[in-house]
């Protein structure tokens, strides 16, 4: 195999990323640069990409580690804003806790937890026009919660139930709602990049005045379409803000994979000469503030902004998975950024507008909620416990309209079904 | 903003000369058929590698950024998946994007935008989203392209649910078939068959060229008309045996019938999803013999499907087995092109073989 023709020269050896822990190891996260919450400058919204390279290094952070807020990124926002915030990171929490544990019950086949990432999503959705329009990942459930989507249907949806609005035609978790600016989520990774790419030229190619997002996780920027939407953005400056939700871990594959050993994500901007902004994941603000600065960029016309969300996948990649299998436990207890929903509220105490009594009262009041509601949706079924949609829709929204042949093979299934007796038959 | 929700605030009035008719090569039938749909709907926009100030590299989308803009007819960098990707978006806003793919043979990097995204969206969604799209792309042999500029994958597609496949004879086909694809509100894939964009091809390669200019589907209304998907054409009548084909073939297979002297029935099917079921089990029942002639690689290309069919449903009207007469198992070669081709021979042998013990 080996060519003997070059006996002068060492033989190559191929670089295999590995993670820095495995199960068991002491964490040690010292390594991990943290810059001071002032230290990251913000740049006028019209400024060229070309002149905030650090940016995409760096670490925009507003909470500093006596819980204020501080900084050129510090968006000061007032007391009720901040409640709204951690009550909608909370709900989403509480929400990822029950839904988690009816899976557990078998209730669903599947979910998938955002726990420990509540700010990218809610953060990003608070800045966010509310008719402006999300291409979402898997983890962004947070939208949805801010934007005031009913949870019932979101449960509906996990459960494939009667009242599952998407007709227990897509797996749970993957939410669509069209009214609320939140496109279906593909389970194919990177897809709804370069569709968010083409809403927003769609949009400036129109005149409209709305935006798009999107958000995909750091493994998945390793996809081809990441990279064609770039391009695309960068071509037609397309008001779009691209989200790359760096939770350090796709499935089992650590954020090597997908580059990380090598340079930011946040710097993948810099070679498509777009805004690059990296920021702390865990600060509700500063995803806040960024993410207003990309949508005011955007919608001004000065094109895209790919924004890095310094993050930590706290839970198991979904229900199906078991970290304890390939990361150290410790890494989320030892996360240098702490959790954002902790760091939240402590900054509301550290302005006397919060306490520990009515954050209790608060996570009481979502649980409830969530208890309630789920209660509810499960009226309308969950998933395996009887037939919640008619047989013959399994046909139904292939095309508009229906060809021959699936209507042949509707009619098969009908009659089999019949014959059969099984319960399937039942109308 | 626009309202783009108004149907007829963007549908402009039908032109004028819309009972006209122009002689036209399929080219200019694909461009006409744009213009059109571009005229009345000020969704549709065109767009893919080269498409826009220079035209194409098939000069099928000329002169349309010079009359609707570069808003609606632009360039795009040279990435499939983007170009389907950002179509499947733009198709969520509510437009009607009709993306080009340079050649069939570059359409792989496509493939999850296709497959898993715009062919997938009405149904996960349960109808909340659309992918209107309407795929152009050259696609097939006959020209030297070799292995890269000559392939026909039209089977691939024809596998996924939720996609429409398309594959037009003519340049009067092309147009009504096109204009129906881009009203159409599922995604669909419009091959266009390369080697019979400037003529009608007779399967012989070192014979005289052919124009469209004598050709009765060379006759092209000017302005707006369609041709239904799904609907094929029986575009030789005949008693012993049918033929199935599209594309190129159709010509091919024309010519071969008329050297053989056989009185076969020749049904274009224009599109391969739908198919016009009804067609073939007419003609089938009729002639008792059915033959299947597609460039394409043979295994699990869509004669496959359509022999299948045909045994299902016509098994007791047959006097011969269904045969297929195909390009080989190979990638398009270059210099042995025209050995690849399922040309005049191969059909011919076919014919006769199938007609033996008649």
């Amino acid at each position: 195999m080996a060519s003997e023709q070059r006996a002068n020269l060492k033989p190559l050896s191929l670089h295999v990323p590995e993670p820095k822990f495995r199960p068991g190891d002491e964490v040690d996260f010292s390594d991990i640069e943290v810059p001071a919450a002032d230290a990251a400058k913000r740049p006028d919204v019209g400024a060229h990409p070309d002149t905030f390279h650090e940016l995409s290094y760096g670490l925009v952070r507003v909470l500093d580690e006596n819980d204020r807020a501080v900084g050129q990124w510090n968006p000061r926002l007032d007391a009720d804003v901040l409640r709204r915030m951690l009550r909608n990171m909370a709900m989403t929490r509480a929400f990822d806790e029950r839904m988690f544990r009816a899976q557990r019950q078998g209730k669903t086949s599947f979910y998938m937890k955002s726990t420990g990432e509540e700010a990218v999503a809610v953060g990003a959705a608070m800045a966010l026009a509310s008719d402006d329009m999300c291409f979402p990942s898997y983890r962004q459930q947070g939208i949805l919660i801010t934007r005031n989507y009913p949870m019932i249907e979101m449960m509906n949806q996990i459960y494939s139930n009667k009242g599952d609005k998407l007709q227990g035609k897509q797996l749970p978790i993957m939410y669509s709602s069209k009214e609320d600016g939140f496109f279906s989520i593909s389970g194919n990774l990177a897809t709804q990049y370069p569709q968010a790419v083409g809403w927003a030229m769609a949009s400036a190619a129109k005149g409209d005045t709305r935006i798009a997002a999107t958000w995909c996780g750091e493994g998945s920027t390793a996809e081809g379409d990441f990279h064609s939407a770039c391009t695309f953005a960068s071509v037609y400056r397309a008001p779009v803000i691209l989200n790359v939700v760096n939770n350090q871990w796709a499935i089992s594959s650590f954020s090597g994979f997908a580059g990380a050993e090598a340079t930011t994500f946040a710097a993948r901007a810099i070679g498509y000469g777009i805004a690059g902004l990296r920021v702390d994941g865990n600060d509700a603000l500063a995803v806040y503030a960024a993410t207003l600065w990309a949508a005011e960029r955007a919608r001004t016309n000065q094109g895209p902004t790919l924004i890095e969300h310094f993050t930590y996948r706290a839970e198991g990649h979904s229900t199906s998975d078991d970290p304890t299998g390939y990361r150290s436990a410790q890494e989320y207890s030892n996360w240098p950024l702490g959790d954002p929903v902790t760091r939240l509220k402590n900054h509301l105490i550290a302005l006397g507008e919060w306490d520990e009594e009515r954050q209790e009262a608060m996570d009481k009041e979502c649980a409830d909620l969530v208890r309630k509601t789920q209660k509810d949706a499960e009226k309308n079924g969950i998933l395996g416990h009887g037939l919640h949609q008619p047989l013959d829709t399994l046909f139904e929204g292939v095309y508009e309209e229906m060809p021959w042949h699936l209507r042949e093979q509707q009619q098969q299934m009908m009659a089999e079904e019949e014959a059969s007796g099984r319960p399937w038959a039942r109308k | 903003m626009n309202d783009i929700t108004t149907e007829e605030a963007r549908i402009a009035p039908t032109p004028e000369r819309e009972g006209d008719t122009a002689r036209m090569n399929m080219i200019q039938a694909v461009n006409s058929a744009m213009d059109v749909m571009m005229a009345r709907d000020d969704n549709v926009v065109v767009m893919g590698e080269d498409v826009g100030y220079f035209g194409g590299v098939f000069r099928a989308t000329a002169g349309l950024q010079n009359k609707y803009g570069k808003q609606r007819v632009f360039d795009t960098p040279i990435t499939e998946c983007g170009i389907i990707g950002v179509a499947v978006g733009m198709g969520a806003y509510g437009l009607r994007p009709v993306p080009e793919i340079q050649f069939a043979d570059y359409i792989y990097p496509a493939l999850d935008q296709l497959v898993s995204e715009a062919a997938r969206l009405r149904y996960r969604s349960a109808g909340e989203f659309t992918a209107p799209i309407t795929v152009r792309s050259p696609f097939g042999g006959g020209i030297f392209g070799g292995q890269t500029h000559s392939q026909s994958p039209e089977s691939i597609f024809a596998h996924v649910s939720g996609l429409k496949t398309v594959i037009p004879s003519t340049p009067y086909d092309a147009k009504g078939l096109l204009i129906s694809a881009i009203e159409d509100n599922d995604p669909v894939l419009f091959f266009e068959p390369k080697r019979i964009y400037n003529g009608p091809f007779d399967g012989h390669w070192d014979g005289p060229s052919k124009n469209w200019s004598k050709h009765p589907g060379g006759e092209v209304p000017t302005g707006y008309y369609r041709i239904p998907l799904g609907k094929a054409n029986t575009v030789r009548e005949g008693q012993d045996v049918t033929i199935l084909a599209y594309g190129t073939m159709v010509h091919v297979c024309q010519n071969v019938v008329k050297e053989t002297g056989v009185d076969a029935e020749i049904v274009d099917l224009r599109s391969i999803v739908p198919v016009d079921i009804e067609a073939i089990e007419e003609s089938v029942k009729k002639t008792g013999r059915c033959m299947i002639v597609h460039e394409a690689t043979r295994t699990m290309g869509f004669g496959a499907e359509l022999s299948a069919l045909v045994q299902e449903r016509c098994f007791y009207h047959l006097e011969a087995p269904v045969t297929r007469v195909t390009g080989f198992d190979t990638p398009y070669p270059h210099s042995l092109e025209w050995a690849y081709f399922p040309g005049p021979v191969r059909i011919g042998e076919a014919l006769k073989n199938i007609m033996k013990d008649a």
